[in-house]
């Protein structure tokens, strides 16, 4: 029997009477990550991964429903043994894997192969059905290890800095800040937040995801730094007043949809640093065979050509109709959700 | 090949003229003449004839990449170019290649146009393997003739002024023709951009042209017109010509034509070729190309105009590579001269308007050939009556009024430092369309739905079974923002895909300009409109209320309407 099939409401598992990142309010709602396309609020019972929860609290209120896993532990409900697998796209993001009578199935909302220090590294789960995503499902996609894209941000924020010019980086509040965070050679100057992004940088650093020293520009003392400084700031960021105080700044923007020169040109910023947080086309097909599964669902991203490769490789693939991450939507970087909070 | 994928890269990297004029003269300084000579060619926009077939290139990617035709084409259709797809998908190579531009065109590239398929694949394939990824991108560009980076041609004229240490204007004059197809840059040609300049005046050599003065439109209403630019008298009037734009340049007993993107296309216009003997040695004429009804010739005053022939007929003539006398008799091409650039071996840009003119109108006189017509003046009282007038633009097959300022010199480009040319354009043919289909686009719209096509009905409402036929293809004129709004309409009202195309539910209407139209047996609807785009977003319009096949057959010139029986 299947134990995932697509509802109105989301993907849903009959025999255990719950929702998978559901899109409508549910009762019962299985919650793979916390970006806003995957958790929405108004549910009644939540389950996450125990990582996920500070995000959860934040983004959906402190005072939702929520029973929290730790990665690898599992729990039965309605005859279904449910448990969540890291899936190394942000801090928290999990896999869900279901058995039920001898049946295994793994959804794995967003995921990313290459493991980056920010969180969990993703882990491959042996199953009968996978259900995956393709945000990048086509061979044009294919990264580079992050410590040469770190590498190429230090250097072109080291040559701003040396001449005075503020580097602006723009990049999702959520994951891939921290993300970048992480790679940052804090001896080459100040490292500026927006308010959108500093909230999520201290759930981070409270589940002990070790990060550089953040500032917001208001607090700066020595405002001749500036020119020194990296400022990191959600994408909804750019062309607002907010932006003023930084001069004549060079701007940049990481995401995985820079890897082509329209998208990049689109943004209209001096550079783009190709880092993403969902696998690349590689990684999507090392992920899909190393869970052995025969058959595959294919969320949301390049679904067509997604499935009609993996059927063309032998496997039995088909599509489910979702609400997430609406294709090419992400690559003009209004997800509503990642720009919240005010600057600062 | 290195140090000009990382001259692309610079220039491509930044929105900023300075950063990209400082990238232009590290380059310049940097390389060779001969890498500098292929540099400012493709730069300026020179593009040789495409080297290697397509075809071909998309069938090397799929053998070296190891993947299925249709995926190559969903990999495209996100791209949106080829060369990028290509460099995209082929293995990242470890090896770069030091060598320079000259050397890869020249010993490279240009022996690679026509050979065999089986030798070419040969060939291309170690070629692109001493490449980095840049550089295979920068190069199957070259190779495709579509490089192309936001580097305007008054930019990359401003860094060889500077690395000259000579005027602008100058380096401007120096670079006329350094494109055209015929052209091989070579490094001799690069030294003279940039050598000091010659009192002599070489820089009129042989069949050599001037830069081209373009006009800049005017958009205000006819009652703002004295206060922003004086009165009627002070400026020259003329009818904004729908032809090509060309300078015609007798020196030395020989005569050459230029178009405005610089071709040398005497071949094409033999028929000028008769003036050779009328023209004077050390003239240069600045006009538009036609094609002229000479038996029509009876007529006086405005009817003349009317010997003018629509665009499309132009069209046929430029799109052929042997002109036979059935063409050239039925097509007869004239020029229409409006200015006076070079006269007795003096150059006379420098001369008021109204003085070229004075001296233009002579040389047309006594020339007495029928090829070489003067673009006539039109006088009016006030600019009220000028507007009047220009009412009658659309009958006679031009595009509106052309204003030159009596006093202005003759600047170079889009300038304004030394006179203005106005163009006071007509407004455009308009109808409320329907989107039907949508593809995504190239370049910056890559991945973006932005390509349109456009449907009326063919028939008024009152009919229930009438059908939207479409009519026209538009992907200009939107907003950034609009063209997001648009996408995500698409994206949610999708029927049906075909490859990169969408069918759409019908429930967006816009406002489309065209500015021309006639009938058409290729397209469905039996109409070619020109120049489509997007005037606004008729968010307020349902569809039901667009405009119908019958009102665009309206707009029809009176002769060419179809027969009744389509319209009851």
């Amino acid at each position: 029997m299947d134990l995932v099939i697509a509802r109105p409401e989301g993907l849903y598992c009959p025999p255990g009477d719950f929702y998978i990142d559901p899109w409508r309010q549910v009762e019962r709602a299985v919650i793979t990550h916390g970006h806003g396309d995957h958790a929405r609020t108004g549910h009644q019972h939540y389950l996450s991964a125990a990582a996920g929860e500070g995000i959860l609290r934040k983004r959906l209120g402190a005072d939702i429903d929520l029973l929290s896993l730790e990665y690898g532990e599992s729990i039965n409900h309605h005859g279904v043994n449910l448990s969540l697998h890291p899936a190394g796209h942000v801090l928290g993001s999990a896999q869900v894997r279901l058995e039920y009578k001898g049946e295994v199935w793994v959804a794995s909302g967003d995921y990313k192969v290459e493991a980056d220090g920010t969180c969990a590294p993703f882990e491959s789960v042996r199953c009968h059905t996978f259900i995956t995503e393709s945000t990048f499902g086509l061979p044009i996609y294919q990264w580079q290890p992050q410590n040469e894209i770190f590498a190429d941000i230090n250097q072109w924020w080291q040559s701003n800095a040396d001449n005075n010019r503020a580097s602006v980086l723009f990049c999702y509040a959520f994951g891939k800040a921290q993300r970048v965070l992480s790679g940052l050679n804090p001896h080459i100057g100040p490292i500026l937040v927006h308010g959108a992004v500093e909230p999520l940088n201290q759930v981070y650093r409270e589940a002990g995801v070790n990060l550089p020293a953040t500032q917001y520009v208001s607090g700066m003392q020595d405002k001749s730094q500036i020119g020194k400084s990296l400022v990191l700031a959600p994408p909804s960021a750019q062309g607002t007043p907010w932006m003023k105080r930084f001069g004549d700044y060079s701007d940049a923007f990481a995401s995985g949809w820079m890897q082509l020169r329209g998208t990049r040109r689109r943004r209209g910023v001096d550079r783009g640093f190709i880092m993403s947080d969902h696998a690349d086309w590689p990684g999507l097909q090392k992920a899909i065979q190393a869970t052995g599964a025969e058959r595959v669902f294919v969320t949301h991203g390049q679904i067509h050509p997604m499935v009609r490769w993996l059927c063309e490789q032998g496997l039995d693939a088909q599509a489910f109709v979702t609400e997430y991450g609406e294709e090419a939507a992400e690559a003009e970087a209004n997800l509503s959700a990642e720009t919240e909070g005010s600057p600062i | 090949m290195k140090a000009f994928a990382d001259l692309y890269n610079r220039l491509d990297a930044t929105t900023s003229s300075n950063a990209k004029l400082a990238a232009l003269r590290d380059y310049f300084f940097a390389v060779s003449p001969e890498d500098a000579a292929w540099a400012v060619y493709f730069l300026a926009g020179g593009r040789p004839r495409q080297l290697v077939p397509t075809k071909l290139l998309r069938e090397l990617t799929l053998t070296v990449a190891i993947l299925p035709e249709w995926l190559f084409e969903e990999s495209y259709h996100a791209v949106g170019d080829l060369a990028e797809t290509m460099a995209l998908l082929l293995p990242e190579s470890i090896h770069t290649s030091e060598e320079g531009l000259a050397a890869w065109v020249e010993t490279k590239l240009l022996p690679l146009r026509g050979l065999a398929p089986e030798i070419l694949t040969l060939q291309l394939i170690p070629l692109l393997q001493q490449l980095d990824k840049r550089s295979k991108l920068v190069c199957i560009k070259l190779i495709t003739g579509s490089f192309r980076v936001g580097v305007s041609r008054l930019l990359v004229t401003r860094a060889l002024a500077a690395v000259a240490g000579i005027d602008a204007k100058r380096v401007a004059q120096r670079l006329v023709g350094y494109t055209d197809l015929s052209a091989r840059p070579t490094a001799a040609h690069y030294l003279k951009l940039i050598a000091p300049v010659n009192e002599e005046g070489d820089e009129r050599s042989e069949g050599q042209p001037y830069p081209f003065f373009l006009a800049h439109p005017l958009q205000l209403s006819t009652d703002q017109f004295a206060a922003a630019i004086g009165s009627p008298e002070q400026w020259q009037v003329e009818w904004k010509w729908d032809g090509i734009r060309a300078q015609l340049v007798k020196r030395d007993g020989q005569l050459w034509v230029w178009s405005r993107g610089e071709e040398l296309v005497t071949d094409h216009f033999p028929e000028l070729n008769v003036l050779t003997d009328c023209l004077a040695d050390g003239m240069v004429i600045d006009g538009e190309l036609v094609v002229w009804n000479h038996g029509a010739v009876n007529a006086t005053g405005q009817e003349e105009l009317k010997q003018v022939q629509p665009y499309a007929l132009l069209q046929q003539r430029i799109g052929r590579k042997t002109l036979n006398s059935k063409i050239l008799g039925n097509l007869p091409v004239v020029i229409l001269a409006y200015d006076l650039l070079e006269w007795q071996g003096e150059d006379w840009r420098e001369q008021p308007q109204s003085a070229r003119r004075e001296q233009l109108e002579k040389i047309v006189l006594a020339c007495k050939q029928p090829q070489l017509q003067i673009s006539p003046l039109i006088t009016g009282e006030s600019w009220q009556d000028l507007d009047r007038q220009r009412e009658a633009s659309r009958s006679l097959g031009v595009e509106g009024f052309m204003l030159k300022r009596k006093d202005a010199r003759y600047g170079v480009g889009r300038t304004k430092d030394v006179g203005v040319w106005w163009k006071w354009k007509i407004d455009p043919y308009t109808a409320d369309a329907v989107l039907i289909y949508a593809q995504t686009g190239h370049g910056r719209r890559a991945s973006l739905y932005t390509d349109y096509t456009f449907a009326v009905w063919d028939s008024p409402e009152d009919n229930p079974n009438r059908k939207l036929v479409p009519f026209a293809k538009a992907y200009s004129g939107l907003t950034d923002a609009e063209m997001r709004e648009v996408d995500a309409i698409i994206r949610k009202t999708t029927v049906e895909k075909f490859g990169p195309v969408r069918s759409v539910t019908p429930t967006m209407v816009f406002e489309l300009g065209f500015e021309g139209i006639a009938l058409s047996s290729r397209h469905k609807s039996g109409i070619a409109v020109r120049f489509p785009r997007m005037l606004r977003w008729r968010q307020d319009k349902p569809v039901a209320e667009a405009d119908t096949l019958q009102t665009l057959q309206a707009l029809l010139p009176q002769a060419s309407r179809p027969a009744n029986k389509d319209v009851a």
